[in-house]
């Protein structure tokens, strides 16, 4: 057998808990420096539920998550996105009042200090808004503050990124351009965990998905392997009554 | 010309200039003194509310504990006024740290557990079982410091450094961390800063500005009562003149107290009622077609408001 590389990221046994209602119930998984990782699974599954834990919103109530074999499990945020990961939200979360510009020189501010500054004028161009970086952040349309999302979250330089939900509400000429995007950050080494309802753009980017229901993995291979597995078949068409 | 140099140059200096040239031409120094203090506080609320989002609704009880550490040093240490100043500031300071778990709520909840500490700093230090510490509701009498020239230039001092302050706020990357912060908190820790720190820092400063002008308020007066330390008027006019003027800026609250505290003084005085109605007025229109203040007039058309 080969020997694998590091993972970047390893999740084993994670546990979140909301009162009584276990919304993550022992996931394990892991991340290799630059691949991408599709996260798939039905309505309440777990998916951004795992990346607010792995970015530091919430607190795991067990198990572990290593980035490069460090325990980050609790750590706060801004820590969290000093060792190199950061993400995009599901609903856009822009600084409103601060133009485009602004919001991603904010993060340029606080970025790994290790290596290279990152260029902010070259991350806005690269996600199509240099065109607004004089505009009030608030004045873009939902899908260029998607972009700002991820511009910002470029702007830190980050190992890891994890993506909520980016592809909802984009046009297929969008869809593609985003996609490759996301294809040329893992080709630059970036992990991506990407978390997403449309099948076909996980298709498009992902080398490799894991199935999460209930706040369990119920599978882990290529998205072609995934379709025909029984188990996820079950959990999202429901299973045959018939049998 | 550097941004953060035009706008010492544009909105510090001649405030700075008049406040200290005043004097010497007009002789209604408390007045001045007066409008000094307002200019302090409205930017001492516009460090906190306006780069960083709480609404200090209790901001007096910093200015307060600013008035009574000064007196209680003078009082009880025979403290010269500068040591006195600093134990005021101090005093602020230590009511900020302990009002820090504050920070955790916010809009409506923040601003009504702020003044509700405000009122009970109050009524510790009013309360008549501590008028040996305190002098309790008998208020204090500081006539050995007396120095109404050195206090009121002293208020001029710490005015223009607060102004320079926001000076530094409105142009640098702490200033902008601040603000990422007001408009959205889980996305400014995601973009690395710090979060409570950031805000804990700015909590403070406007706590230190606040203590510091109510220690020099309380050595130019040299006499007062715990309700006019305490008065919760200075809280809501520096609120509304740092409203009025435009948050987030260094003009707007000198905009708003020069405005507004004017009008007070030409009419509040001598016709109440007609103030209250025109304050009124005024306070509505502003909230509904003008609510980020007077200086956004100008920001929308491009102007590079200091």
């Amino acid at each position: 057998m080969s020997p694998e590389p590091a993972p970047l990221l390893r999740v084993a046994g994670l546990v979140k808990r909301f009162g009584a209602f276990r919304a993550l119930d022992g996931v394990s998984f892991h991340v290799q420096p630059g691949e991408i990782l599709g996260l798939v699974g039905p309505n309440g599954s777990g998916k951004t539920t795992c990346i607010n834990v792995v970015t530091g919103l919430y607190a795991p109530d067990g198990g572990e998550v290593l980035f490069e074999g460090a325990p980050i499990g609790g750590l706060a945020s801004h820590r969290i996105v000093h060792r190199g990961i950061n993400r995009t939200f599901q609903v856009p979360k822009p600084f409103l009042t601060l133009t485009v510009r602004e919001n991603v020189v904010v993060a340029a501010n606080h970025a790994r200090r290790d290596g290279a500054a990152v260029g902010v004028d070259e991350v806005l161009a690269s996600l199509g808004l240099e065109a607004h970086a004089a505009k009030p952040a608030a004045e873009l349309n939902s899908v260029q503050q998607k972009m700002l999302d991820l511009a910002r979250a470029l702007a830190t330089r980050p190992r890891l990124l994890c993506v909520d939900e980016l592809a909802a509400g984009l046009n297929p000429g969008e869809l593609d351009r985003i996609a490759e995007r996301l294809r040329a950050l893992a080709r630059s080494g970036m992990a991506l965990l990407v978390v997403e309802h449309l099948m076909g753009f996980i298709d498009q980017v992902t080398d490799r998905v894991i199935v999460l229901n209930s706040g369990k993995e119920i599978f882990e291979g290529t998205l072609a392997a995934a379709v025909q597995d029984k188990r996820v078949v079950e959990v999202f068409l429901g299973a045959d009554d018939g049998s | 010309m550097p941004r953060s140099l035009r706008h010492l140059l544009l909105a510090v200096l001649p405030v700075t200039l008049a406040a200290s040239l005043l004097p010497a031409v007009y002789s209604n120094q408390l007045l001045l003194f007066n409008f000094v203090v307002f200019l302090t506080l409205a930017q001492g609320v516009n460090v906190i509310y306006g780069f960083t989002g709480y609404l200090p609704f209790g901001y007096v009880g910093f200015f307060g504990a600013g008035a009574y550490g000064f007196s209680l040093c003078v009082i009880h240490l025979h403290a010269a006024p500068p040591l006195a100043l600093a134990a005021g500031s101090l005093a602020a300071i230590l009511l900020g740290l302990l009002l820090t778990p504050l920070l955790r709520l916010s809009g409506a909840y923040f601003a009504i557990a702020n003044l509700a500490a405000s009122l009970a700093l109050y009524q510790v230090i009013s309360n008549p079982n501590l008028t040996d510490i305190t002098k309790g509701p008998y208020g204090i009498t500081l006539s050995g410091v007396y120095q109404p020239a050195l206090s009121y230039g002293t208020a001029v001092a710490i005015m223009t450094a607060t102004l320079a302050l926001t000076v530094f706020l409105r142009n640098s990357n702490f200033g902008l961390s601040l603000q990422a912060i007001r408009e959205d908190a889980v996305s400014a820790a995601m973009a690395g800063i710090d979060v409570v720190r950031a805000r804990t820092t700015a909590w403070l400063l406007s706590a230190l500005i606040a203590g510091l002008i109510g220690a020099d308020f309380a050595w130019y007066v040299s006499v007062f009562y715990p309700d006019t330390v305490f008065s919760p008027e200075f809280s809501i006019f520096a609120i509304v003149f740092a409203l009025f003027g435009g948050v987030a800026t260094v003009s707007g609250p000198v905009l708003g107290v020069l405005l507004l505290y004017g009008i007070y003084n030409v009419i509040g005085i001598s016709t109440p009622q007609y103030f209250q109605l025109i304050y009124g007025l005024l306070i509505m229109l502003l909230v509904l077609f003008l609510p980020n203040g007077v200086v956004s007039l100008m920001r929308k058309r491009g102007i590079d408001v200091p």
